[in-house]
């Protein structure tokens, strides 16, 4: 198979206009004969739903939530990224197209992100337009912040709940085309089956999931914006019913899913407490604005953070990376964190934990100017912490948070299958190997709203509408293996919860695949992921049954898809023999302990095929025509 | 910690459901509320029986999915917070927790403490957005909007649409949520030509789905997640008052 990027020829910023005008339209009156399927209604679905929508297209809008105002979108904090240089500090589309190369530790496709910075813009005045009260100054203009990884201050926000705002802005788009009948709106739908006819996707499978009614939806093309795999690591800052299903589904019938050992690790949560806990806390990365991290110079210093003088702190990230200090991207201040920890300076139980101090702040601005920044990010710490971040401290320690893995995509985000496109963090083509903070928002508004719209015309221009229905035999045989695999799941009839499997993959692949990663520990877990499937299939017990409400079957489904994919991840970093981003082998670091990439050897994107056994890797080279390949240095 | 549960349990819609008393050993008070529920409901499971339902996601007080009422209170004890933020150091040894879904009638139960809140949603379609087509928008800044009127605006838009204000108040009102819809657009220039239409839709569409009216008990403010103040309702008294008599000329 050869992957074919589809990248237009020219000069890197004419790409998009020429791509804009040399692919194909479809006419106004032509547009309500499509039928377009969205699975996933956050930023990326909801916005290519509504989006849609207003084009004229009919839509269909699937979600596992039982509103599409819940899509995780809605819990990021920071902010948003666009280049519009409002602060005449330096920014530009170009300088933001850089920094997210860089960021990515160039293992991104550089046509995709320099059209992300290109739409960023657009995306700040949309969301202004639909109602989003983004943080102003008091002269009535928008107010910016800066973010890791960067130098400007381009980030847009709406106090500590920029993700949800946005995703509320998106979400009442959305609903104006619900109203008025061009999107359909299925909400807790779960899709458990992409289907494939003749080579294209022509629909999908379903479970409603307050009856178990299994169904099938034909349409013209389908479009997954199904959110990343954090979970697989069971605890993670995702909500707790994101899941890989939807994708690895769309895998399993022939998407390519690329680079999954692509994980990221966000700096500033809040510790581990116990073995019930079910989630860990994100801290946004914007607090590293104005607080400063720390650990004793002295190992296994159990003084209160209060009793130990400046002289005896390490405040390492401002002594090893002195040009970016506490914003230093996520990658590298997590590892950071990690070495202060296993050299034995962590503090708070467990010495999982790295101060995050906001004392210098304090004084320097007052309470009231942190308050108004901050609001509800030490609420919600006090409230999990039981601590006051105003008098001591915030305790943080690195936790999975994103994943720029994803099913393969062209520069039209359609992958390899025709007719089905994959948006938001679902694919894997912007962030290279290590996403930017404030970045997440930006690319599943861009994909959804200033996309999506463009490039699925060309594949729509080419198909007559309607051509296969649901009467075809793939929706039958995909129907009876999603009702074989349910029935398989509650007969088991085993000893242990899907929970409990769920819980030891994640700590496995924490373990094994986590922060750190090296080829003795991901061979065990090769071996250690295949034995727990088995036991999962002869052991799990799924008690209620398939035709009603059972969140029990919901989540033995999600846990068995996870155990599969949880070793395509382990595959592809064994695979990947060098460290770039969030993918950090040890047995590839310098002598500082910081990652080494092999560009030589490895600046492709791995795309894996499904086979059933040893899943075939493809790779896609990338080439940098406008960033030239460096050490990613930010000291 | 040893505590003593009253569940509500109802296997679906039509069930009549009732309370289903057990006692939950070993509670840490690290334990947030949904994951002490978590415990439960695997030992039920390990048991063979079927596993509590509860609506969540997020687990950090922004999807607004959690929904249960507790001891009498939605969102239980803690001002200014979901459920899935609570935690238990909240309760002591020996503490009788009393635990059902949010109860008003535009919200039917589907199973145990799972309700339908499509109620809200269908509010929002008729009337919640500012029409706008991707593209057609002219430059952020363009747009200037006075710091205070954004933070007002700001104040309203943090509502997570979690229905808890709906379930506290007497009459079954959703006064509250939809105010603080039509309050956050209506501070700012850009809600301004749909201001007169969307609150007479947005109201029009609450009374059909059977919400009760607002008769100031402000239970709503009390147990808001978000702190959403009932000033936003009497904004939108004057929205309803300014568009209704528009409307007459």
């Amino acid at each position: 198979m050869k992957l074919d990027a589809k990248i237009p020829s020219g000069p890197m910023a004419g790409k998009w206009e020429k791509r804009k005008f040399e692919g194909k339209l479809v006419n106004p009156s032509n547009k309500r004969k499509y039928n377009i399927i969205v699975v996933g209604s956050g930023l990326a679905g909801g916005g290519a739903a509504a989006s849609l929508g207003e084009l004229g297209y009919n839509v269909d809008c699937f979600c596992f939530q039982d509103s599409s105002r819940r899509a995780h979108s809605i819990a990021a904090q920071g902010g948003i990224n666009a280049a519009k240089n409002y602060q005449n500090d330096g920014d530009s589309v170009y300088r933001l197209f850089y920094d997210t190369v860089k960021g990515g530790d160039f293992r991104s496709r550089e046509a995709n992100v320099h059209r992300l910075a290109e739409v960023s813009a657009a995306i700040i005045d949309q969301c202004v337009a639909m109602g989003v009260p983004f943080a102003r100054e008091y002269g009535g203009t928008l107010a910016n912040r800066s973010f890791g990884g960067a130098q400007v201050s381009r980030t847009f926000y709406a106090r500590g709940q920029t993700g949800q705002q946005l995703l509320l802005g998106v979400y009442s788009a959305l609903s104006r085309q619900i109203g008025a009948g061009q999107v359909r709106m299925h909400p807790r739908t779960e899709m458990l089956d992409l289907v494939v006819v003749d080579g294209h996707a022509k629909g999908i499978v379903t479970r409603d999931l307050i009856t178990g009614k299994i169904e099938s939806w034909a349409a013209d093309a389908v479009v997954l914006a199904t959110g990343g795999y954090g979970p697989v690591f069971y605890l993670s800052t995702n909500a707790v019913g994101n899941n890989v299903t939807a994708a690895y589904r769309a895998h399993k019938k022939g998407a390519l899913f690329a680079n999954p050992c692509y994980t990221q690790i966000h700096p500033t949560c809040i510790p581990l407490s116990g073995d019930h806990q079910s989630k860990l806390t994100l801290m946004s990365e914007s607090l590293r604005n104005d607080g400063r991290i720390w650990v004793p110079k002295k190992q296994g210093d159990t003084r209160t953070p209060g009793d130990i003088p400046d002289a005896e702190r390490d405040y390492y990230l401002e002594r090893m990376y002195p040009s970016f200090g506490n914003l230093a991207p996520r990658d590298i201040s997590s590892r950071a964190a990690k070495r202060a920890c296993d050299e034995g300076r962590g503090v708070g139980p467990g010495r999982l934990g790295v101060y995050l101090d906001f004392r210098d702040a304090l004084s320097r601005l007052g309470d009231d100017t942190i308050r108004q920044r901050y609001d509800n990010l030490f609420d919600m710490y006090e409230r999990i912490t039981g601590e006051n971040a105003y008098n001591m401290p915030m305790r943080i320690y690195p936790a999975i948070h994103y994943t720029m893995g994803g099913l393969w995509v062209d520069y039209d985000l359609m992958s390899n299958v025709p007719g089905l496109y994959v948006l938001g963090e679902a694919n894997f083509s912007d962030h290279g190997a290590n996403r930017l903070g404030a970045s997440a928002l930006m690319q599943g508004l861009a994909d959804g709203c200033f996309v999506i719209p463009y490039t699925i015309a060309e594949y729509l221009a080419g198909t007559a509408p309607g051509e296969v229905g649901t009467d075809h035999d793939e929706f039958k045989k995909s129907q009876n293996e999603v009702s074989d695999r349910i029935r398989a799941l509650l007969s088991v009839n085993g000893k242990r919860s899907a929970t409990s499997f769920h819980r030891e993959l994640g700590l496995l692949m924490w373990e094994k695949c986590g922060m750190a990663r090296n080829e003795a520990g991901l061979k065990s877990a090769l071996e250690m992921i295949p034995a727990l499937r088995e036991e999962f299939w002869e052991n799990v017990k799924v008690t209620g049954s398939g035709n009603d409400l059972n969140s029990e079957l919901e989540r033995a489904g999600r846990v068995a898809d996870f155990l599969e994919f949880g070793e395509l991840l382990v595959t592809d970093a064994i695979t990947r023999e060098e460290s770039c981003g969030g993918h950090f082998r040890e047995e590839y670091q310098t002598e500082e302990g910081e990652a080494m990439r092999d560009d030589e050897n490895f600046s492709f994107v791995g795309a894996w095929e499904y086979t059933g056994e040893t899943p075939i890797l493809h790779k896609e080279n990338l080439e940098f025509e406008e960033v030239h390949l460096a050490v990613r240095s930010y000291k | 910690m040893i505590l003593t549960l009253r569940i509500w349990r109802q296997k679906h819609a039509r069930d009549k459901g009732r309370f289903e008393t057990y006692e939950m050993k070993g509670v840490s008070p690290d334990m947030s509320f949904l994951e002490m529920l978590d415990v439960l409901s695997d030992s039920l499971v390990d048991r063979g029986e079927d596993a509590l339902t509860f609506d969540n996601d997020c687990r950090e007080g922004i999807c607004g999915m959690c929904s249960l009422t507790i001891n009498g209170v939605p969102h239980g004890p803690d001002q200014g917070g979901t459920v899935c933020q609570l935690h238990m150091r909240r309760y002591k040894e020996g503490d009788t927790i009393t635990i059902e879904p949010w109860r008003v009638s535009p919200f039917p139960v589907l199973k145990d403490l799972a309700v339908d809140r499509s109620a809200f949603d269908r509010i929002i379609q008729a009337g919640g957005y500012i029409t706008t087509n991707a593209g057609s928008a002219v430059d952020a800044n363009a747009i200037l909007v006075p710091r205070a009127d954004a933070e007002t605006a700001m104040d309203a838009a943090a509502c997570i649409g979690c229905g808890a204000c709906a379930a506290s108040c007497p009459n079954g009102s959703a006064m509250l949520f939809v105010a603080a819809k039509v309050s956050h657009l209506a501070h700012l220039p850009q809600g301004a030509p749909e201001r007169a239409q969307r609150v007479l839709s947005m109201v029009s569409q609450m009374d059909q789905e059977g919400f009760g009216n607002c008769t100031n008990h402000s239970e709503c403010e009390a147990v808001c997640p978000k702190e959403i103040n009932v000033s936003h309702i009497a904004k939108i008294n004057r929205e309803f008052i300014r568009a209704a008599v528009k409307s007459i000329f």
